[in-house]
């Protein structure tokens, strides 16, 4: 055990040393890691952004208008009625009837209402208001009220929920592709740095391979530069995705409409993930970045 | 100590180093390896440290079947055997003292045994008073000491020297040899690759010969070359 713990500390400590004497080279590591891990805080911001977004705004659009035939019987309408509320996640349905509806235009266009005078015979349907639980019942009521007889048309804000998702989605791949290159590119970065540290030590490491030093051995220095790199390309970069952010927010709060700052996630939710998740790539394309340049380099 | 059982050895390309070796070295043994230059000695000391696997045969080493092992145990079967190279080997960055010391921190040897253990052996090559120097104010010679005290600072039971004495002038390999010979008559069992005549002829320990691939002779208290042989 106390073996164990001896070589640990000489690990640790060449590891350091390591990092050290590389600094030059390390700088490039650390700025490729930096640049990659602010872009994906960028995307992650924007991508929870849409989210909440998304969530916000299905919560107000969690209704559904249906559209029926004209000169319905009450029994049609009855069935109608009773069926709709019958179904899966409709909390009420209120009847809507054409005059109505007509009134209700009239009075959301004040001044120009004038404009829809005359009209006869009136143009709008009747139409049933169904109130849900949630947007996620919209299909099934949909498909259920849709083939029922008298009904017309069934209308409902999904499309452009389904258009913002389509969007979110977008974002989300772009985003996920464009972090997937940087990573391999700061893993590459990261790998032709330890590669220079190795071949500066090239001797050492044949030394320490005769006189019966493990890989692990060999390997721990090196891995621990590369974490190191990625541990301070990681903490700068949490820095400035945590004060630039904030600046932004703030600024557009301030400045432009504070409406809109309610989709944006507020900069202070962010910070533990942020770091979490900073911290863990940054010192994963450290070590991956190392194990990759040694892996030939080892093989004696 | 050191078993080869029909050992071949043929690399990727096609080349046969060695073909159907078998060799039996005791403890304690003085070996000289001779034999011109691509006979195949290399290779056999490739086979013992594992840099290479043999393509069939079987090595022991201290009883132990290391023919074919995991890549993960290989420095711990490299434990056992000291090496010494003919171009030393130094880090250039350590004082004569950290070198040594390196081999120990290596294994995880504790502090209090690396200091005594490496002014022992310091003191056994006789570089006590150069113990702080950096490997550039030293002499070819006192350079080979230390790259022996650090191959046995850890009490390997084999030590192998792959021409120690290749880079140094004669008076010089003379000292080497002294300090090997110590070495020896402690119990640490010496296999030396080697092509210089004069000492082998001196020693007069055993002698096994390479040609192509194949052990020639193998004689007790020998020679170089074998005069009869070639006539």
């Amino acid at each position: 055990m106390k073996m164990r713990f001896r070589i640990f500390k000489n690990i640790m400590k060449q590891g350091f040393q390591g990092m050290w004497r590389n600094r030059g080279m390390g700088m490039a590591s650390v700025g490729s890691i930096a640049a990659v891990l602010i872009i994906l805080g960028i995307v992650l911001i924007m991508v929870l952004s849409i989210n909440n977004l998304v969530t916000e705004t299905t919560s107000k659009f969690d209704e559904l208008q249906i559209f029926l035939e004209d000169d319905l019987t009450v029994e049609q309408l009855d069935k109608i009625e009773n069926s709709v509320k019958n179904t899966e996640g409709v909390i009420s349905v209120v009847y809507l009837s054409k005059d109505q509806a007509l009134e209700d235009f009239k009075k959301d266009w004040e001044e120009n209402a004038s404009l829809l005078e005359g009209l006869d015979p009136n143009p709008l349907q009747n139409s049933y208001i169904v109130q849900l639980k949630d947007i996620e019942y919209a299909d099934n009521v949909v498909d259920k009220s849709s083939n029922l007889d008298g009904v017309d048309e069934v209308k409902y804000y999904k499309d452009i929920i389904d258009k913002m998702l389509v969007v979110a989605n977008y974002v989300r791949g772009g985003g996920l592709i464009i972090i997937a290159i940087l990573i391999l590119v700061s893993i590459f970065i990261i790998s032709n740095t330890i590669k220079i540290t190795v071949t500066a030590r090239k001797r050492e490491v044949n030394i320490m391979k005769y006189v019966g030093a493990t890989n692990g051995y060999i390997r721990g220095p090196f891995i621990i530069e590369g974490v190191l790199f990625g541990l301070i390309g990681a903490i700068l970069s949490i820095l400035i995705v945590n004060y630039g952010y904030k600046y932004f927010f703030n600024h557009i709060s301030n400045e432009l409409y504070v409406l809109f700052t309610v989709y944006l996630v507020p900069p202070n939710a962010l910070i533990k993930d942020l770091s979490i998740i900073f911290v863990s790539i940054g010192m994963g394309i450290g070590a991956l970045g190392s194990m990759v340049s040694l892996k030939r380099f080892l093989n004696v | 100590m050191i078993e080869f059982i029909n050992v071949s050895k043929e690399y990727k390309n096609g080349v046969k180093a060695l073909s159907n070796i078998s060799l039996s070295i005791n403890k304690g043994e003085f070996v000289f390896l001779v034999g011109p230059s691509g006979a195949g000695k290399s290779t056999l000391i490739k086979l013992l440290l594992k840099e290479e696997n043999p393509t069939s045969g079987s090595i022991y080493l201290n009883g132990m079947d290391i023919t074919s092992v995991r890549n993960r145990k290989i420095p711990y079967i490299r434990r056992n055997i000291g090496v010494v190279f003919q171009d030393f080997r130094l880090l250039p960055n350590k004082t004569v003292y950290e070198n040594i010391a390196f081999a120990m921190e290596i294994i995880g040897a504790p502090p209090k045994e690396i200091r005594r253990n490496v002014p022992m052996v310091l003191s056994m090559v006789d570089l006590s008073s150069k113990a702080h120097c950096y490997p550039d104010e030293l002499s070819g010679g006192e350079h080979q000491r230390v790259a022996i005290s650090r191959a046995i600072v850890n009490n390997p039971p084999v030590l192998i020297a792959d021409e120690p004495t290749g880079n140094l002038d004669p008076d010089t390999a003379w000292e080497i040899m002294k300090v090997l010979r110590d070495i020896n008559r402690r119990g640490t069992t010496i296999l030396m690759a080697t092509h210089a005549k004069d000492i082998v002829d001196v020693m007069k320990r055993r002698v096994i010969a390479i040609e192509s691939g194949q052990i020639v002779r193998d004689e007790e208290k020998g020679v170089y070359e074998n005069e009869i042989s070639y006539i």
